[in-house]
C-alpha cells in the first residue's frame, strides 16, 4: 500500500505502488482531533493487475461459453456407444453456433488466456506482489475464523494483512485452477504430443473430466468473488478499474 | 492530508489510470461482424502452426493392449454422407499422381505386398469421444517410397468414393504410425469403416483419417484443405 502523500509531494509520483504490502496500521489519533477526518484514497491495484484482470474476465467468459458449445457435440463422459447424455446444456449459454464455431473461439481465446496468465504471474513474481495473495502454510489457522465470520456470523477476525487468509486461499486456488485449465486443455487438444501430461491426469478421458470440473470450480470462484464484491461495496469495484480505493478504515 | 479523488488533480489521475486500460477496447474487434471471422480464422491458423511446431516425428502415439480395445461393435461409425459408397472391391484401384516417379493405378494386392503394421491406438473424434481401435495396413511412408514420391513435397491429398477429401502434411504422412489401413481388428476393413483402404493417423484428429480412398496425390499446392476444414475446422489438427 502506498502511503498517504504529503501535500508537497508531486502528484505524478503517486501511482507507483510499494510492491511489498505492509500491514494495515491505523493512524494514531492526532492531537488536533477536532479537524474532521475523511477516508483517504489508497492505490490498491497496479495497472498490470487491473489490465490482466479485465482481459482475463473477457477470456474466461468466452472460453466457458465456447467450451460448452464444444461439450454439446458429445455431452457425456462415458462411451460413445451407447451414448448417455449427462448434462443438457441450453444452447443459449454457448458461443460459436456449432462445433467448428465453438472451436474457433476456444482456440483463439485460449492463447489470449495463456498470454494473460503468463504476464500476470510474471508481474506478481517480479514485483513481489505475490506475497499479498499467495496462500502459505501460516495462513491455514486463519481460514476457519474467516469462514465462521462469513458464513456463520462469527466475529470478524482482526485484519493483519491486505487480504485475509480465506481471500488468499481463494485467489491462490483461482490461479492454480487457471494453470490446470490450460494443462488439461493442452492434453485434450494434443493428447499425443503431451502424452506425459495425459498420463499424469489419468489419460485423455480423465483430462476431459478434469477440464470440465475445473470450469465448474472456476464458476464457483467467480460467483463467490462477485458476492464478495457486492457485499463489500462499490469502492472495491471502482478500485479494480482506476486502481484507487477510498478506504473508510483509513482516515487522513 | 488526503488526496481526494474529487479534486481536479485526483480526477486527472483517475482518468490516466483508466486510460491505461484502454488497449482492452481492442477486444471489441471480435464484436465487429466483418472482423470477427478473419480474427477467429487467424486464431485457428496460429494454433495449427503452433501444434505443427511441437509435432515430433519420433514421438509415437501411445499404444494399448488388446484387452483395452473398444469392441468393434462399440466403435462409432461417423460419416458425413453415406456409410457405404458402394465401391466395387474387385475393380478398385488407388490412383496415384503428383510429384511421384511411378504414378498410376495401384491394386490392393500391390499395397498389401508392402510390410504390414498393426497397432492399437486411440482414435479421437473432434466431438470429444474416443475409442481404442486396432488397425492394420502399410506405412504411408513405405508406400510413398514404393511409388517414388518426392518426400520434400509439402502435402498428401486424397479423394474418397463418397466425395470426401482430405489433406495431410508430409511430416505426419512420414510418421511411422501413419497407415494406409486395409485391416481393422485383424479382418478386412468393413464397408462402413472405409473399405477397401483408408487413412489411419494416430497423431491426427479423427476427421483427417479419410475412408474409401480412391486417389492419392503428392503435391506442394492444395486445391482444398479438406471436407470439414473448408467449413471451418482446423486444417492441421495434430493430436
Amino acid at each position: 500500500m502506498s502511503e498517504t502523500p504529503a501535500p508537497s509531494e508531486p502528484i505524478e509520483n503517486l501511482p507507483s505502488p510499494a510492491p511489498v504490502p505492509s500491514a494495515l496500521t491505523e493512524n494514531p489519533p492526532s492531537p488536533e482531533a477536532e479537524v474532521p477526518r475523511r477516508p483517504i484514497n489508497v492505490y490498491e491495484h497496479p495497472w498490470p493487475v487491473r489490465f490482466c484482470h479485465w482481459l482475463n474476465t473477457v477470456s474466461l467468459f468466452i472460453l466457458s461459453a465456447s467450451g460448452l458449445r464444444i461439450f454439446l457435440a458429445f455431452p457425456s463422459f462415458g462411451p460413445k456407444v451407447p451414448q448417455k447424455t449427462l448434462i443438457h446444456i441450453p444452447p443459449a449459454l454457448t458461443l460459436g453456433g456449432w462445433l467448428a464455431g465453438g472451436l474457433r473461439w476456444h482456440l483463439t481465446f485460449g492463447w489470449i488466456y495463456v498470454a494473460t496468465g503468463l504476464a500476470y504471474i510474471a508481474y506478481e513474481i517480479f514485483s513481489g506482489n505475490f506475497r499479498q495473495i499467495l496462500f502459505v502454510p501460516r495462513d491455514i489457522p486463519g481460514v476457519w475464523p474467516m469462514v465462521r465470520h462469513y458464513f456463520f456470523f462469527g466475529r470478524k477476525p482482526p485484519e493483519t494483512e491486505t487480504y485475509n487468509p480465506l481471500q488468499k486461499l481463494a485467489y491462490t486456488s483461482a490461479i492454480l485452477l487457471g494453470v490446470l485449465s490450460v494443462l488439461t486443455g493442452m492434453v485434450l487438444f494434443n493428447p499425443v504430443q503431451f502424452s506425459f501430461l495425459a498420463a499424469l491426469m489419468g489419460g485423455f478421458h480423465w483430462a476431459r473430466v478434469w477440464h470440465f470440473g475445473i470450469l465448474c470450480a472456476l464458476v464457483l470462484f467467480v460467483i463467490g468473488h462477485l458476492v464478495m464484491v457486492i457485499l463489500h461495496g462499490w469502492n472495491n469495484f471502482l478500485s479494480m478499474l482506476s486502481g484507487w480505493k477510498r478506504d473508510p478504515q483509513r482516515l487522513g | 492530508m488526503s488526496t481526494d479523488l474529487k479534486d481536479r488533480r485526483g480526477r486527472s489521475l483517475t482518468r490516466r489510470e483508466l486510460l491505461r486500460l484502454s488497449p482492452l477496447l481492442a477486444l471489441g474487434a471480435f464484436a465487429i461482424p466483418k472482423l470477427q471471422l478473419p480474427l477467429l480464422k487467424s486464431g485457428v491458423k496460429f494454433t495449427d502452426w503452433a501444434s505443427s511446431k511441437w509435432f515430433r516425428r519420433t514421438h509415437l502415439a501411445p499404444t494399448f493392449a488388446d484387452s483395452e480395445l473398444t469392441p468393434l461393435a462399440k466403435f462409432y461409425v461417423n460419416t458425413y454422407d453415406v456409410d457405404d459408397p458402394g465401391i466395387d472391391l474387385n475393380s478398385w484401384v488407388l490412383k496415384v499422381s503428383g510429384d511421384v516417379q511411378r504414378p498410376g493405378d495401384y491394386t490392393l494386392a500391390q499395397i498389401q505386398a508392402l510390410p504390414k503394421i498393426t497397432h492399437n491406438t486411440r482414435h479421437v473424434c473432434v466431438e470429444g469421444w474416443d475409442a481404442i481401435v486396432r488397425f492394420g495396413g502399410v506405412r504411408i511412408s513405405d508406400f510413398l517410397s514404393y511409388v517414388g514420391a518426392n518426400r520434400n513435397s509439402r502435402f498428401i491429398y486424397v479423394e474418397c468414393a463418397d466425395d470426401y477429401y482430405e489433406s495431410l502434411d508430409m511430416a505426419t504422412a512420414l510418421h511411422p504410425q501413419s497407415l494406409l489401413a486395409y485391416e481393422m481388428y485383424d479382418r478386412p476393413l468393413t464397408r462402413e469403416h472405409g473399405a477397401p483402404l483408408r487413412l489411419r493417423l494416430p497423431t491426427k484428429i479423427g476427421y483427417k483419417s479419410a475412408k474409401y480412398l480412391t486417389t492419392l496425390k503428392v503435391t506442394d499446392i492444395l486445391p482444398k484443405a479438406g471436407y470439414w476444414e473448408d467449413q471451418g475446422y482446423p486444417a492441421y489438427y495434430g493430436l
